[in-house]
């Protein structure tokens, strides 16, 4: 039903899309899977009508079409489910669902008309939403589903969906998964976008691979392997499983009793939590985010208050009401979730990142002024042990792939020997190549006695990397299991809030 | 690179244009503006003793603009060198009173300090307010302005009043100072003082502060991003505070300059801010955004400004023209330079690709480093 020849699209400095060729028949799955970066968007997006291709064609069932806009582009029967949602969270699922579209009755609104072919709709494919229900109550996985719902209101034949998975639990995962093949049995085409390996496989009927805005093959599942997807990803052979060495563990470096926070939105966002860390053991929690793993990683780094009553140990040291500061001082190493926001200044060059923990340091200071060439020297030594990739010192870091922002991090954090390391969504968003090297990171840390405790929503992560694995929902840890003991199911039901309640 | 040369460009720019109403304004007052160009020219930089006089005048705009400087690295936007200003002269002014045989090279120091304490705590004040309470401090400044005048009037017309006055005519000034008091006159027929070493000195000195030692590191890492500075373990409220409480201590050392390197030796009071200033905390604003928030840059940019004082005073006397048109020609180049952080962002976007889903890059303000 679609085909799309030679696509090209520059963006100033980069090629998004260079000759890309790409094709969907109706009733199939088929997927686009690259690294973040690799160009699965643009491509997208373009047949969506939000750019315009610099070279190649577009057919639609055999006939070359220019689409020029979104408007075009539902013309077409196309549809689209963004990687950032577009609905308006204060209107109600009908009128996100009627934005946009024409009122039978002008000028006022038919709402009740398109709520009634909502429910048509939903009732089809076990979408189930209220239709009257304010979005900003929606659960993520609910939003995702009006998305869906908006599309095919407007009788999407093809419907694109960007990263549907990224923000899911498995269990909305699997159930997404029905949805999209009852949909592909009604004779729909579906382009599935993705950079997670395992779900690839599983829902595909034809897989793509970009890199560097490059098709590096197409291929259907049953002769692809994960290895060899991800050699296709990344360019050269990568270890999914890492090799993770006994190790003995020691005493307990990290200890939360029963802590407690309150969130931004005055509700309690942590609730009890009690969990050790031992010297030697990597500690995993799991979970969708936003059931408080946020604001307990502030907590324990001396960024968020805990409430009275909480206690929080490194080395034996109480630092529960301790500011940043201080719990680096104990021995805290941070990597924080969000790595513009809080892990690094977009503005600093590299260099001062690098300093931004220990720029007190008396090494680097002669005379009260900031002894530059001590500096360049650390810092060099520092970007060529975590092989950051970057042109010079003085690079703006915002310009640095997140990858390697990610990788200067936990350079700095770890240049101060920690005997805590928490880390949060550390490979959020990078590349398969910078997160295997940040897992080796977190093994090696291990082996030396570092009490490390990985907070991710990533349960492959987890599960590659953890000893004991922790499963938080609603604040609570709700599960808390030895590594062997821990299956994928158990945890997703645990995510989804299905695990009977038995802490620690 | 572009981005670089905008940085130079536009201001120049927005000068240009301001220069241009200058004109504009002149032609419409009803007088030459050639003739106007050059009578200000000349009367900025026509002769030695002229030049030091546009030194002298662009030196407290120099020191409240290498403070503004300070604090915007840090973020934090300090409308309050009036105030500053004022209550650094008040503490200097005190402290000369209070020794008056004190030799002179023991009470400059003494003077420069107290000015500076005195227009450090002015400052601390609303940083404190901004860090602890999350006081907006543009609100805050310009409210303490208002109450150091109000210091201002009192302490001229009792405590601190001039004891020939309370007898005379109760003009509210101190007593002159001892002539030990004066800052030392570097060209003999001019009026350049020791202050204008003074002002270029601690423009040197914000710019090694920001660029060379920890603690300008740390204000800037707040300046930049306090979440990140935040979770690296730096206090954004004490930088806050620190960023201010330099920045008004400038301004007040502006004050001490404006005493001390004044002919009458005295703080006089008319009753407002600027008689005692010359609106020097505000023209210290727009000579530090014009001199891109930088303090090396804000040197040239502080002797324009003083220029354009000094220039509009001989303009009035060659072409009898009304000298507030310097005060007009500053707002122009204010509102110019201001919006020029606009131009050049929508240059930039114009200059990259049309479409940009994600959003142009922040506006880029002040630019330098
Ligand atoms: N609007 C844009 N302007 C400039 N560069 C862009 C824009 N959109 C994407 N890019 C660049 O194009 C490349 C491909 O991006 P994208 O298609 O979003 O990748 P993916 O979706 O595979 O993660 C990246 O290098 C990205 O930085
Ligand atoms: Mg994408």
């Amino acid at each position: 039903m679609l085909e799309m020849r030679g696509i090209t699209k520059r963006f100033p400095g980069v090629v998004a899309n260079d000759d890309v060729s790409f094709d969907l028949r109706a009733g199939e799955v088929h997927t686009l899977l690259g690294e973040n970066g690799a160009g699965k968007s643009t491509l997208m997006k373009i047949l969506f009508g939000l750019y315009q291709p610099d070279a190649g064609e577009i057919l639609l069932q055999g006939r070359p079409v220019t689409i020029t806009s979104p408007t075009d582009a539902i013309e077409h029967r196309i549809g689209m489910v963004h990687q950032h949602f577009m609905l308006v969270p204060t209107l109600t699922v009908a009128e996100n669902v009627a934005l946009g579209l024409p009122s039978m009755r002008r000028p006022f609104t038919d709402l009740d008309t398109v709520s009634q072919r909502m429910v048509e709709i939903s009732d089809q494919y076990g979408l189930t939403v209220d239709p009257s229900i304010e979005v900003w109550k929606l659960s993520v996985g609910e939003r995702q589903r009006v998305e869906i719902i908006k599309a095919l209101y407007r009788e999407a034949e093809l419907l694109v969906l960007d990263e549907p998975t990224a923000v899911l639990t498995p269990q909305e995962v699997d159930d997404l998964f029905v949805i999209l093949r009852q949909m592909t049995e009604a004779g729909r085409g579906l382009v599935f976008i993705s950079h997670k390996l395992r779900e690839v496989l599983d829902l595909s009927d034809r897989i793509t691979v970009l890199r560097n805005g490059v098709v590096t093959g197409t291929t259907v599942p049953a002769e692809a392997s994960l290895e060899r997807l991800a050699e296709m990803m990344v360019g050269r052979e990568v270890s999914l499983a890492p090799d993770k060495p006994p190790v003995a563990t020691g005493r307990p470096r990290l200890v939360l009793e029963h802590v407690t926070v309150i969130g931004d939105r005055d509700t309690v966002a942590v609730d009890g939590v009690d969990l050790e860390v031992r010297a030697g053991e990597i500690v995993g929690i799991a979970g969708v985010s936003g059931n408080g793993q946020r604001e307990l990683a502030e907590t324990i780094a001396g960024l968020r208050p805990a409430e009275p009553g909480s206690s929080v140990q490194i080395d034996r040291a109480d630092v529960t009401t301790a500011d940043a500061a201080t719990t680096r001082a104990a021995g805290l190493a941070y990597v924080p979730e969000e790595r513009m926001k809080d892990g690094a200044i977009g503005e600093f060059d590299v260099g001062e990142n690098l300093l931004l923990v220990n720029h007190r340091d008396p090494s680097f200071l002669r005379g009260g002024l900031f002894d530059f060439e001590r500096i360049r020297l650390h810092c060099q030594r520092l970007v060529d042990a975590f092989s950051v990739k970057t042109p010079t010192l003085q690079t703006p870091t915002s310009s640095l792939s997140g990858g390697n922002i990610q990788k200067l991090i936990l350079a700095r954090e770890l240049d101060s020997d920690p005997t805590v390391l928490l880390a949060a969504q550390p490979t959020r968003g990078v590349d398969i190549g910078a997160a295997e090297y940040i897992h080796g990171q977190l093994i090696e840390r291990r082996s030396e006695g570092v009490a490390v405790l990985l907070i991710s929503e990533d349960l492959d992560e987890i599960l590659a990397l953890a000893d004991r694995i922790a499963v938080m929902y609603e604040g609570r840890i709700v599960q808390l299991v030895d590594r062997a003991d821990a299956t994928r199911e158990g945890l997703g039901l645990a995510m989804a809030g299905a695990a009977d309640r038995s802490p620690g | 690179m572009i981005r670089r040369a905008l940085g130079a460009v536009v201001p120049v720019g927005a000068a240009l244009v301001a220069f241009l109403f200058g004109a504009i304004m002149i032609v419409a007052l009803g007088a030459n503006p050639i003739d106007g160009l050059v009578a200000m020219l000349d009367g900025a930089f026509g002769t030695r003793e002229r030049l030091a006089t546009t030194a002298v005048r662009a030196t407290p705009l120099l020191l409240v603009g290498v403070g503004i400087c300070v604090a915007f690295r840090a973020k934090v936007i300090n409308i309050g060198g009036e105030g500053q200003i004022v209550i650094g002269a008040l503490a200097s002014t005190a402290v000369a009173l209070a020794v008056p045989g004190t030799p002179k090279v023991l009470l400059l120091p003494m003077v420069i300090v107290a000015g500076m304490v005195g227009g450090g705590f002015w400052g601390a004040i609303p940083g404190a307010l901004k860090a602890y309470a999350s006081v907006n401090e543009i609100l805050s400044t310009i409210m303490l302005n208002l109450v150091a005048v109000q210091v201002m009037n009192y302490l001229l017309r009792g405590p601190m009043i001039d004891p020939l006055e309370v007898e005379g005519s109760r003009i509210p000034q101190t007593e002159r100072l001892t002539d030990n008091a004066a800052l030392p006159t570097l060209l003999s027929g001019t009026r350049l003082h020791l202050g204008v070493v003074i002002g270029i000195t601690a423009a040197v000195a914000a710019y090694v502060l920001l660029w060379r030692t920890p603690l300008g590191f740390r204000l800037r890492a707040v300046g930049h991003n306090p979440n990140a500075a935040r979770a690296s373990g730096i206090s954004v409220e004490r930088s806050i505070v620190t960023a201010m409480a330099i920045s008004g201590s400038l301004s007040g050392l502006a004050g001490v300059v404006l005493v001390f390197g004044s002919e009458s030796l005295r703080m006089v009071t008319d009753g407002s801010a600027a008689g005692f200033t010359s609106a020097a905390g505000f023209n210290g604003i727009v000579a530090a955004l014009f001199g891109a928030l930088h303090p090396l840059w804000t040197i040239p940019s502080a002797f324009l400004f003083g220029g354009l004082l000094t220039g509009a005073n001989n303009l009035q006397r060659v072409l009898q023209i009304p000298s507030p048109l310097a005060v007009a020609l500053n707002g122009i180049v204010v509102v110019f330079v201001v919006s020029s952080g606009r131009v050049r962002t929508w240059i930039e976007q114009r200059i990259r690709q049309p479409v940009d889903d994600r959003g142009a890059s922040a506006p880029v303000a002040g630019g330098g480093g």
